[in-house]
């Protein structure tokens, strides 16, 4: 095969790896959100739950979760596993990604100062528009750096849905890699995810300094 | 006409172990400008807290323009009026913050603007005429496009005067509004405060400045250990207090 045909092969893979990729990211900005609430609950059992579920999420490998979730079902209750496997495969990556996530909202939700709640509730803010309009634009300037760090870390995660043969660049370079016994897939995949990131800093870079017209 | 009342106000911390306010009673009519002095942990930001809903009292009545905004039950526990009474209740008050507090992600102009248009419903016509003319009073015109970090202390402390001012409140609280400044950009803020005073806005300010103080108030409160030791108008407390505590606590301030 030439190199060429291979690069045009993985390339096809690309929209596997763009779909988890936007589709992860689509779910698990909002649901981290709702679990980031659900941590900080004034409730101690609820905000205990959540930082357990959480601390599971994290303290497995991504790995174990696509699997646990893509095949899962067919040894609990022996459903046939869905034949379009981006479901479950995104499914595994939105709950991940959304324990990251709300970690990082949370920790930036606590790093603002008390002062603005109580101006914002002198003012009469209600607690909706004290949210919207004061706390969160400043918790997203302040979280940007660390929300990046997430992003480049997902497009390079997004190979992992090798392991449930997910048909991504990855995957298919992996195949490749095998009947052709080459290396070259390898070094292909390595160069499509650095352009990939290239592009993903250049955008969230853009996004930060959009931001910096204040301190 | 009573603006404020507060009657037997008393708040404890950690637990009822540490009393702050002990039985305080005060009340402020229109047009009148209290100051309250008093040494640090004597319970003046307390009693301003429990003055604006930021912190609940355990015991007391706390009426603004004849509305309740809590009251006592037979067992002397201070119990809240509902949502949409306090809400009613917060418009009539303002509070002008030691360190600020504006808003870093808006421009000067809409740390003014969007409280109006957000809480009060003002066009957004009527709430930037509303700003400028503030911004103006306050020589700041040419700041409104600014952000708050681009301010002096001094400048950002007018923004957040006007920034109350813009809600059109019955009565105005400051809690120390130049203790967070320079020495050299306090001069600047209470000019604005002794405006406000000559225009007769209702006022109650919790400052260290003694000179100031004696100056703008109709009366000075001297709070020592949760209690008023002492009021009366600037010449009977700063020239001829009563009590010994007073006394102690100017003679302090005036050997610095
Ligand atoms: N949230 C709080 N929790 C516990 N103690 C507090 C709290 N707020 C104030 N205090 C205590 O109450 C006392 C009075 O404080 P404060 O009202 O800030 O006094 P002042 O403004 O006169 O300096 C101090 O001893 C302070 O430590
Ligand atoms: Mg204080």
């Amino acid at each position: 095969m030439s190199l060429m045909t291979m690069i045009a092969k993985m390339f096809e893979g690309l929209s596997g790896t763009c779909a988890i990729f936007f589709l992860t990211l689509l779910f698990s900005l909002p649901l981290g959100m709702g679990v980031a609430m659900l941590r900080m609950s004034k409730s101690k059992i609820i905000s205990n739950i959540t930082r357990f579920i959480i601390s599971v999420l994290r303290g497995t490998p991504l790995m174990l979760q696509l699997i646990a979730i893509t095949y899962g079902p067919y040894y609990l209750f022996h459903f046939s596993v869905s034949r379009n496997k981006l479901i479950p495969v995104v499914i595994a990556f939105a709950i991940n990604y959304a324990a990251y996530f709300a970690e990082i909202y949370r920790s930036g939700i606590e790093s603002i100062p008390v002062g603005q709640y109580e101006a914002a509730e002198i003012l009469g803010y209600s607690k909706i528009q004290t949210f919207f309009r004061i706390i969160l634009p400043q918790v997203i300037k302040r979280i940007m750096p660390s929300i990046t760090n997430e992003v480049v870390t997902l497009v390079k995660d997004t190979s992992m849905a090798f392991t449930v043969s997910y048909q991504e660049m990855f995957t298919i370079g992996k195949q490749i890699a095998n009947s052709e016994t080459s290396f070259m897939p390898f070094v292909v995949a390595g160069v499509f995810y650095f352009l990939f990131n290239a592009i993903v800093d250049y955008v969230m870079g853009k996004a930060e300094k959009s931001m910096n017209y204040y301190q | 006409m009573k603006i404020l009342e507060m009657n037997h106000i008393k708040k404890s911390f950690n637990n009822a172990s540490l009393h702050v306010l002990k039985d305080i009673s005060l009340s402020v009519s229109e047009g009148e400008v209290v100051s309250v002095i008093g040494p640090s942990g004597s319970g003046k930001s307390t009693l301003l807290r429990c003055a604006t809903l930021l912190t609940e009292m355990d015991s007391g009545e706390l009426i603004y323009s004849g509305e309740y905004a809590a009251k006592n039950n037979e067992h002397g526990k201070a119990v809240y009026s509902g949502k949409a009474e306090l809400k009613k209740i917060r418009s009539i008050f303002g509070l002008v913050f030691q360190n600020f507090n504006l808003f870093p992600h808006y421009s000067v102009l809409k740390n003014l603007t969007d409280p109006q248009i957000s809480v009060l419903g003002r066009s957004k016509e009527e709430a930037r005429e509303r700003a400028m003319q503030l911004l103006k009073k306050m020589g700041l015109e040419e700041k409104a496009d600014a952000y708050p970090c681009e301010l002096s202390g001094g400048q950002q402390q007018r923004v957040a005067i006007a920034r109350a001012l813009a809600m059109d409140p019955l009565i105005l609280f400051f809690d120390e509004p130049t203790s967070a400044l320079d020495p050299e950009l306090t001069g600047e803020v209470l000019k604005v405060i002794k405006q406000l005073a000559e225009e007769r806005m209702t006022m109650v300010i919790v400052t260290h400045e003694m000179a100031f103080a004696k100056a703008v108030s109709d009366r000075v409160i001297f709070m020592d250990g949760g209690v008023i030791v002492e009021q009366g108008t600037p010449s009977e407390v700063f020239d001829n207090p009563r009590m010994e505590r007073t006394k102690q606590f100017l003679r302090n301030y005036s050997q610095q």
